[in-house]
């Protein structure tokens, strides 16, 4: 990117131009992240409707394509309202801190080899400390609101966040032990060679765990007990009107695609070929590695969004049982399993 | 001034406003919130001392694991801070004096005459492409991987312990077995019963429609 700016930019100083160029690439991620959550959402009425047999939205615009403008245009000229007694600050500053920590990690995300913000050493630590801030921002919504169910969705949610963030964290291990490093580009470029090199294979259990947990992480149906409209109406967001509401759905659709995008890297190849090693491989070689990167996400999404038509809401004590005594002890055993293969050189993944 | 030190000095002294309001503000849901900005300017600082990796860990298990507990904790009890105030200008003196012993200790300890300039030179500036991650983990594994283990263990058998000692099982509670839930055949809560089909003969309209006189005949 910068060699592509440089004859515009080329008489300024070296850091100036650095700045330009990074501000440049953080408005173009924003920009994308921000129109993948607005037709996130359509496709996710889209996808539902055809799965429970209806048509979806099909009003506004050909096909009800233009459906996500209009609903933002419909919450910004709605009313914000404050409930009575509430912590004000803290009560406008809790949609703006889950959406900062939603937006935040794509900093580290490689979306092609060296196509990335901040190429830092420790991306993997990063992007899970962003997510454990983003945790304060439900938390404090709840919190702030001063009602009792909003109170009650941020508790549930301070309490399932907390363990399914260990879950994920130790499946993260098990990825760190195969690719010795954490730097995102570097754990893409250790699964190179073939669809079997990529670590869904060998970490398997960690795949699932790492994938369902992020689930939970989301807040997504089946474990949105966080919201649970049946319940406690609407949770932690009950409180939130207009422009206040729709930064917690912004928020929650980032994270989605944030999960999705995560998966891929970790362990779905990130922007390799799926083809590479085999004889399709000079058939698609001149694919940009970004198209598989976006087509993982895509998959991934699509994921999120059956597991929403498909179950029912996990029971909130059925939740912690399973992040506390079944996933965890899970990625745990694996770790101890991924020694064995490492020490044993096993297989082309640990050589 | 260079750039690294303006960012210093604003990381700096954010550092100690925040502190200073952990323990001034009364609102104890704010003094948690404090804490949270105290330790992610801490882990700006040590990053901007190229120690990223332990920044970024500060921010993962302070900010993300203790500090969500501790305020899960503040905000479900209802602390009445009035009564903690009573005693304060009574207490005033001894607290002042404690503090101040502190401040004498620290400063003889980690002052200017221990850890300044002429003892601990400024170190040369790690030269680009420096792991600090692996340099760290090589360090923890081999020198003092006793310690580490050891320590490691010690949070361990800690953990246990506090878990057997605050677990008790009340016996007016109602507990679930998901394994047994999970275990249940179709025998054990559903009965089919056959029944001989009987043809339905209604009598008359008006002993169907009229309310009380409900014998409806099967």
């Amino acid at each position: 990117m910068t060699e592509f700016l440089s004859p515009v930019l080329g008489w300024l100083p070296q850091t100036i131009q650095f700045l330009i160029v990074t501000l440049i690439q953080i408005g173009i991620i924003i920009l994308g992240v921000t129109l993948a959550v607005a037709y996130l959402t359509y496709a996710e009425r889209k996808v539902i409707g055809y799965m429970q047999v209806r048509l979806g939205p099909n009003r506004v615009g050909p096909k009800g394509l233009l459906q996500p403008i209009a609903d933002v245009v419909k919450l910004m000229f709605k009313e914000i309202i404050t409930p009575a007694v509430a912590n004000r600050v803290i009560f406008y500053a809790a949609p703006i801190i889950i959406l900062l920590a939603a937006y935040v990690a794509w900093a580290v995300i490689p979306f092609d080899d060296g196509w990335v913000i901040a190429d830092v050493n420790a991306g993997l630590l990063y992007v899970l400390a962003v997510g454990a801030a983003g945790v304060y921002g439900v938390i404090l919504a709840g919190w702030a609101s001063n009602s009792k169910y909003a109170l009650l969705g941020g508790m549930r949610s301070a309490a399932h966040k907390v363990a399914y963030e260990l879950a994920m964290g130790f499946a993260l291990v098990g990825v760190l032990m195969a690719s010795n490093s954490l730097n995102l580009g570097e754990i893409v470029r250790g699964q190179s060679g073939s669809i079997l090199h990529w670590y869904w294979l060998p970490l398997l259990p960690m795949f699932a765990v790492y994938f369902i947990s992020g689930v939970a992480e989301t807040n997504r149906a089946p474990f949105d007990i966080a919201e649970g409209e049946s319940e406690i109406v609407a949770g932690f967001h009950v409180e939130y009107s207009g422009m206040g509401f729709a930064l917690f759905m912004l928020a929650e659709y980032a994270n989605m695609i944030l999960i999705s995008a995560l998966t891929a890297l970790l362990f779905l190849g990130g922007w390799l070929s799926p083809f590479q090693g085999t004889f399709l491989e000079p058939a698609f070689a001149l694919v940009p590695g970004i198209v598989w990167f976006l087509l993982k996400i895509a998959f991934l999404l699509f994921l999120f969004l059956w597991f929403r038509a498909t179950f029912p809401r996990y029971r909130y004590d059925q939740i912690m049982r399973l992040g506390w005594k079944v996933f965890i002890p899970v990625t745990v055993l694996w770790i101890f399993v991924e020694g064995v293969f490492v020490y044993f050189k096993l297989g082309p993944w640990f050589s | 001034m260079s750039f690294e030190k303006i960012l210093f000095y604003i990381l700096a002294s954010i550092t100690v406003i925040t502190a200073l309001r952990v323990i001034t503000v009364k609102n104890p849901v704010h003094a948690a919130l404090f804490l949270v900005l105290t330790f992610f300017s801490t882990a700006m600082i040590w990053i901007l001392l190229e120690a990223e990796f332990l920044g970024i860990v500060l921010i993962l298990v302070y900010v993300g694991a203790v500090m969500v507990l501790f305020l899960f904790v503040v905000m479900m009890i209802d602390v009445n801070m009035a009564p903690m105030r009573e005693g304060f200008i009574r207490n005033l003196p001894v607290g002042v004096f404690v503090a101040l012993v502190m401040i004498i200790e620290l400063a003889l300890v980690v002052g200017p005459s221990v850890f300044g300039l002429q003892s601990y030179p400024a170190p040369a500036p790690a030269p680009a492409g420096t792991n600090n991650t692996l340099a760290l983990g090589q360090v923890l594994y081999t020198d003092f991987v006793y310690a580490f283990e050891i320590a490691a263990f010690i949070l361990l058998v800690a953990i246990v312990a506090a878990i057997a000692l605050s677990q008790r099982r009340r016996s007016d509670a109602k507990y679930q077995d998901a394994a047994a839930q999970a275990k249940v055949r179709r025998e054990d809560r559903l009965r089919i019963v056959s029944m001989p089909a009987v043809k339905a003969v209604v009598e008359s309209a008006e002993a169907v429609q009229s309310p009380e006189g409900g014998e409806k005949k099967a």
